[in-house]
């Protein structure tokens, strides 16, 4: 399993696949597992996004406009495999493209394309009966999401259900970039590691260097996500995967740990 | 599906009180796949319902309210004229439309707004796709001072302008969306994104029978008045149940309020009616039941129109209300087990409906109620005098003056035939 965070805290990369098209987010996501980040997120673009902001709503939009789908994503997932084997890849999807594929389907090619986990935004332990038995049985790593709205019972069964990493949401509220990081996310992270050893990733509006510092103080790992994807979107796509390579190195600032 | 967790809520072991409120699957279809962030309030909301249910006092203010201030009963009213011209059977018009804001919408968002303020939710959210959840939420917050916030549909702002006219004046703040197709899925889609951000404060009043457990029975169960009513009006006018029910269905909440006290009378025929648009290729229409495949969308396992990558589909129908890319679970599983049947009707069949129930009748029903209309139309030449239908008129059309005035050439002299 490729999910391991060495450094301290870790990154872990949101990318919306295909936007601004697929071989634009292969060259991006080397760019930046080059310069720091440890996983990669690949975002399945989907007609109905509704657990993101503005930022990911459009990158989605414009890829689901180009007819970018999971297939594709999970192509790009093989190729960075191939490319950089020492990757951790999540494929991170709403449910419903993953239902018109089969889940059972989609986990077994999901593990022949070289993922190392699956996040599904829309899925709760209480629903996972099959995608956890799956998911197991083709040896991938199910990542859900922990909110600052779970009560300590939710997050046991959360917890107890993820392999690879938990993701713990930092604020309520949808993707997109803020100002300050909440008091919300520390005060969850410690209510997670009540129950587990895995690590623990932090992310929605996490956004900058500060942020990934502060995040580092309480947690495993940062996750990046709009303030990527919004860079992605303001650069020109011959340029993108330079622009992401820099952002992301900058990410940990003056001190931070190096490869 | 199973539940590793055990639910508790204040300490309190829930159970019991969910057990009463069933498990949010209807057969293969329902569900919860939501974002975890609204996973404590689904779960609060759940069990404040539940609680709320069995509780005597909550359910004589419904129902004081439902009479006083609602207008219920709506009577059943035989549409005599209508019949004789179609020449077959008895057509019985259950008449929600003269609910107090024009439409059945009123019964469900009374009863989430009681329960909201007994929950101490003093900001109410709301989506509304023709308006008339919208209106009725935007009324209740009025009667209950609470605040109000509605998401609708850019395209459908521009085509239902009195009811957001409606809305402001009652002191709600409309609040456009102009992703996708601008309609209805879009404006639920920014309400749930409202909700995940709020969600310590904020009550969202779901105007239809979809969406995640609790919401789909929740909705049916203050929708279900319709279906009590009607079936001893029919007892009392008839002196038999009808031989068949006929409702539109957008989402499904006047229709599983229409059939659900029928559902265990097998010899009652329940048909629902969905949005048939201007043709039958993806994008075209509004009926999910004629091209539509099983998934999630909006927190809810049910039928969508979406392309073969998962893409859920533009959907297109004349009446805003029915506009929609998924159904209610429930009627997904009632489809499945052919209890009720689904079938469509078009824009043109709608409008066309329009116009005869008005000039037959003197009743102006809304574009969405049209389409139950339509089907009527159809069925009952087919059938005998002695048998009768019951068309559940969801709505009144007033709202839809400025789509009948272009679409029928109303303004010149005398309307086209």
């Amino acid at each position: 399993m490729a999910i391991n965070f060495k450094q301290k805290p870790g990154i872990v990369v949101y990318l919306t696949a295909g936007d601004p098209d697929i071989e634009t987010t292969y060259d991006i996501a080397l760019a930046a597992l080059d310069n720091g980040a440890e996983v990669l997120e690949l975002g399945v673009p989907f007609s109905d996004p509704l657990a993101d902001g503005p930022v990911i709503q459009r990158a989605s939009e414009r890829a689901v406009a180009r007819g970018v789908r999971l297939l594709d994503v999970l192509e790009l997932a093989k190729k960075i495999r191939a490319a950089r084997p020492e990757a951790g890849i999540v494929i991170f999807s709403y449910l419903n493209p993953v239902v018109r594929v089969g889940m059972a389907e989609f986990c077994k090619l999901a593990k022949e394309h070289g993922a190392d986990g699956v996040l599904l935004t829309d899925m709760i332990v209480e629903e996972a009966e099959e995608y956890l038995r799956e998911m197991k049985k083709n040896d991938l790593a199910p990542v859900f999401l922990a909110a600052p709205t779970s009560p300590d019972e939710r997050l046991k069964a959360i917890a107890e259900h993820s392999r690879g990493f938990v993701y713990a949401i930092s604020r309520v509220g949808i993707t997109g970039t803020q100002q300050n990081l909440e008091s919300d996310a520390e005060r969850l992270v410690s209510g997670i590691k009540q129950f587990t050893k895995l690590p623990v990733a932090v992310g929605f509006g996490v956004s900058n260097a500060e942020h990934v510092a502060a995040v580092g103080k309480f947690a495993d790992a940062a996750i990046i996500g709009s303030a990527i994807v919004k860079l992605i979107e303001d650069t020109p796509r011959e340029q993108a995967a330079e622009a992401v390579g820099k952002f992301v190195k900058g990410l940990r600032g003056q001190g931070g740990g190096s490869r | 599906m199973g539940n590793p967790i055990d639910q508790t809520i204040a300490g309190v072991n829930t159970k019991e009180v969910q057990r009463s409120i069933g498990s949010g699957r209807f057969g293969a279809y329902g569900g919860r796949y939501v974002p975890e962030t609204l996973m404590a309030a689904l779960q609060e909301l759940e069990h404040a319902y539940a609680v709320a249910r069995e509780d005597g006092a909550f359910q004589s203010e419904l129902d004081d309210l439902l009479r006083h201030y609602v207008g219920r009963p709506t009577p059943m009213y035989f549409a005599k004229r209508l019949s004789e011209q179609l020449g077959g059977a008895k057509i019985y018009l259950k008449r929600e439309d003269l609910l107090h804001t024009g439409a059945h919408k009123i019964n469900n968002a009374l009863g989430q707004g009681l329960l909201a303020k007994r929950m101490g939710k003093q900001r109410i959210i709301a989506e509304t796709g023709a308006g008339q959840h919208g209106v009725a939420t935007a009324t209740v917050c009025a009667l209950l001072g609470m605040d109000c916030v509605i998401y609708m549909g850019e395209e459908d702002m521009r085509r239902q302008e009195l009811n957001v006219y409606r809305m402001r004046l009652l002191g709600a703040e409309v609040r456009g969306v102009g992703a996708g197709s601008a309609t209805l899925k879009d404006a639920i889609n920014e309400a749930m994104r409202d909700w995940v951000t709020n969600v310590r404060t904020t009550f969202y009043i779901l105007g239809s029978a979809l969406g995640s457990h609790p919401y789909p029975t929740m909705v049916r169960d203050f929708h279900r008045v319709i279906s009590r009513e009607a079936k001893k009006q029919f007892m009392e006018q008839e002196g038999k149940l009808p031989d068949a029910v006929i409702a539109c269905v957008g989402g499904g909440s006047n229709a599983i309020g229409a059939f659900y006290e029928f559902i265990p009378e097998t010899n009652v025929r329940l048909i629902g009616v969905e949005a048939g648009g201007r043709g039958t290729a993806l994008g075209e229409h509004a009926a999910r039941f004629h091209g539509g495949l099983p998934g999630v969308l909006q927190g809810t396992f049910s039928y969508v129109l979406q392309n073969d990558a998962g893409q859920v589909a533009t959907t297109h129908s004349v009446s805003a209300g029915l506009d929609y890319a998924s159904v209610g679970p429930e009627h997904a599983m009632l489809h499945d087990q052919k209890r009720a049947e689904y079938t469509y009707a078009t824009d043109d069949e709608a409008l066309n409906a329009v116009k005869v129930l008005s000039r037959t009748e003197g009743i102006l029903p809304a574009l969405e109620s049209a389409h139950a209309v339509a089907e009527a139309m159809k069925v009952a030449p087919t059938m005998s005098t002695s048998q009768a239908i019951m068309v559940n008129l969801s709505g009144r059309g007033d709202k839809d003056m400025g789509i009948l005035a272009r679409e029928m050439n109303l303004e010149g002299a005398k309307a086209s035939s």
